[in-house]
């Protein structure tokens, strides 16, 4: 009994240690990207980046759902605008009393439509554009997955969906100045323009911020048993009810945290870009972002941002470059994920290359006689205790 | 009274017009170890789905403990205390060992609860405990996809009796394994039908005897051959016929 002890505080102190270096990374992440890019980079690339961190919290969100939950979605296209949305409505209305944003008189608009109304107020904003995407994830979650609707049926539906919300906003130049979107660039935030370098700096690291916080919003999810429950889901969604869960539940509670998630990157996305359109709801850009999370390896979390980062950095060199060739190498990207490495780069570091690396360090020896034993969980077992009996 | 855990009405599946089930009646007593033979397509399975809430039936009903079963989603069932393992063993492959039994422990299955609620000192007992019932504490934190067929049956079972059912319902436990491991899983049995009512449906005869101390039910075309112990079961012209007329003895 006190051997299980010791190993106890054995792994205890190995933890200890994990999170000391952990937290070492993720400082001084923060220190290149808070402190050093932004004194190195021109003010368009720093912009740029900023959009990237952005598109990675929707990858985050996708990865929960898709990568931990096991369903694909193909509409996040419909959350990431709802965000975009919100935010820039907010910022068309910083004009003085009486006056609407110009695209309105275009069309004859007398009146601000009554759901504009509530959009001046900024915590109110702040609260929709997380809130609503939310809860349209959740309605349309809701509807499917209590059907038992799965697998690539949902991704059709959600599909449909994206379609459904993409033409719709098109069609709404009264409300919503339609295919033309909403510019935010000539806006004012808190008196200052949207596009000023002030704003767009403090946006940038507000990107940062909310980054680390979905992150590890993303880690608390799926570490505990609620995590394993979802992988659970996705590996055998029968099983689950007969031991007693509801899976619905958790679906739609997932789905609707994924949407709210990427509702917050649309709002992000939308003041770096300077304008949200309806186009941000087509179909590539939805599929793409699904790719950016297979990229990096589904159900790692880390790999969303990563993957996300590559793709879209991969894409802004290879364009200006060589414009003729990225859709070719987005094309054999995908393709090489899928047939070399189906769990993405940071599965593949950490099934494959970060032990051939270790090998190759001489960090870790090698049984050469019984490669077995290295793999036997009793041999493994003892060997821990033989280990703690010694110390 | 008999203390009646699990009875079956005039029960019938039909699938387009097929009948799986065919005016079925059945009832065993709480603390019972029944084991369910019968040749390929006697509706083995269905039954099993029907108990559990898969298949709605379409006459006739099932009550558990005297509450009907009619319209209760699957995951209710369960909760009322009926366990199912499946023909092939489903356990969650990217999960640990422990990690699967972890999850079929938790006491409150709502979804809030899941998230907020750490797991408690009991039910991390009541693991530790399974895992040396089922012989798998080396293997504890395994990825369950590392282990053989029969440790997956074991840790199958082990995740059933974590929900503390009070009907354990085992399809086929034995298929696949070599002949110890079946012995391994008929033991494992027997220990828990001293606390626990089982349904048992199985093919491998050696198995059955190893395991029908009790009362032995044969199904036929959807209903019920006939019922009695092994002994009698085997004896009787009408399964001779139909089933066990095969079975060297």
């Amino acid at each position: 009994m006190d051997f299980n002890q010791a190993i106890a505080t054995k792994t205890k102190k190995q933890k200890k240690r994990k999170r000391i270096i952990e937290i070492s990374i993720v400082v001084g992440l923060i220190i290149i990207f808070v402190i050093i890019l932004p004194s190195v980079l021109p003010a368009f690339r720093l912009r740029l980046l900023g959009r990237f961190l952005s598109l990675a919290i929707v990858a985050l969100g996708i990865d929960l759902i898709w990568g931990y939950t096991g369903l694909l979605s193909l509409g996040h296209g419909i959350f990431f605008a709802l965000g975009g949305y919100a935010l820039a409505m907010h910022l068309k209305l910083q004009l003085p009393d009486g006056q609407l944003p110009e695209f309105f008189t275009l069309y004859g608009v007398r009146e601000l439509p009554w759901f504009w109304q509530p959009f001046y107020s900024f915590p109110f904003t702040i609260l929709a554009l997380i809130i609503i995407p939310g809860i349209v994830a959740a309605l349309l979650g809701y509807l499917v997955f209590r059907n038992r609707i799965k697998g690539v049926y949902f991704s059709i539906i959600t599909q449909a969906a994206l379609l459904v919300f993409f033409n719709f906003f098109n069609g709404q130049q009264k409300l919503i100045n339609g295919t033309n979107g909403l510019k935010t660039d000539t806006e004012k935030i808190f008196d200052i323009l949207v596009s000023s370098s002030s704003v767009q700096r403090t946006v940038y690291i507000l990107t940062i911020l909310v980054l680390i916080v979905i992150y590890y919003l993303g880690r608390w999810l799926t570490s505990g048993r609620f995590g394993r429950l979802l992988i659970a889901i996705r590996d055998d969604e029968t099983r689950v009810r007969f031991s007693g869960y509801d899976p619905t539940g958790y679906k739609v509670l997932v789905f609707a945290i994924s949407g709210a998630i990427a509702g917050i990157a649309g709002a992000l996305y939308t003041i770096q870009t300077g304008i949200i359109t309806p186009s941000v709801m087509n179909v590539a850009f939805s599929i793409e972002m699904v790719i950016w999370v297979a990229v990096g390896g589904r159900a790692t979390l880390i790999g969303a941002i990563i993957g996300t980062l590559l793709v879209r950095l991969a894409q802004t060199f290879l364009s200006e470059r060589f414009p003729e060739i990225w859709l070719f190498f987005q094309g054999s990207l995908f393709l090489i994920v899928v047939t070399v490495l189906p769990d993405g780069i940071v599965g593949w570091w950490r099934n494959y290359a970060w032990q051939k690396l270790q090998l190759l360090l001489g960090l870790r020896s090698q049984t050469v006689t019984y490669p077995s034993l290295e793999s036997d969980f009793e041999v493994q077992q003892e060997k821990q205790k033989l280990s703690v009996k010694d110390e | 009274m008999s203390n009646k855990i699990l009875e079956i009405q005039d029960l019938t599946v039909s699938f387009d017009g097929f009948k799986a089930l065919n005016n079925l009646n059945f009832s065993m007593n709480s603390g019972e170890l029944r084991v369910i033979i019968g040749p390929n397509g006697a509706g083995k399975t269905t039954f099993l789905d029907v108990i559990t809430g898969k298949v709605q039936p379409t006459v006739g009903r099932v009550l558990f403990n005297g509450n009907n079963l009619k319209k209760t989603p699957e995951y209710k069932i369960a909760r009322m205390g009926i366990g199912r393992k499946f023909q092939t063993p489903r356990v969650y492959l990217n999960l640990t060992v422990r990690e699967n039994l972890n999850l079929v422990c938790n006491r409150n299955k709502n979804v809030f609860s899941t998230l907020f609620k750490k797991p408690q000192s009991t039910e991390q007992r009541t693991v530790a405990g399974l895992l040396e019932t089922i012989g798998l504490e080396a293997k504890a934190n395994a990825p369950a996809t590392l282990l053989s067929h029969g440790e997956k049956q074991r840790l199958e079972i082990g995740m059933l009796v974590a929900q503390s059912p009070d009907l354990l319902l085992v399809d086929e436990p034995a298929a696949g394994l070599t002949d110890e491991e079946t012995e391994n899983v008929g033991s494992l049995l027997l220990a828990l039908a001293e606390s626990h009512s089982i349904i048992a449906i199985e093919h491998d005869m050696e198995f059955v005897r190893q395991i029908a101390n009790d009362r032995v039910t044969v199904l036929h075309e959807g209903s019920v051959l006939c019922e009695g112990t092994m002994e009698e079961v085997q004896n009787d012209p009408r399964v001779v016929e139909v089933y066990l007329g095969e079975v060297p003895e």
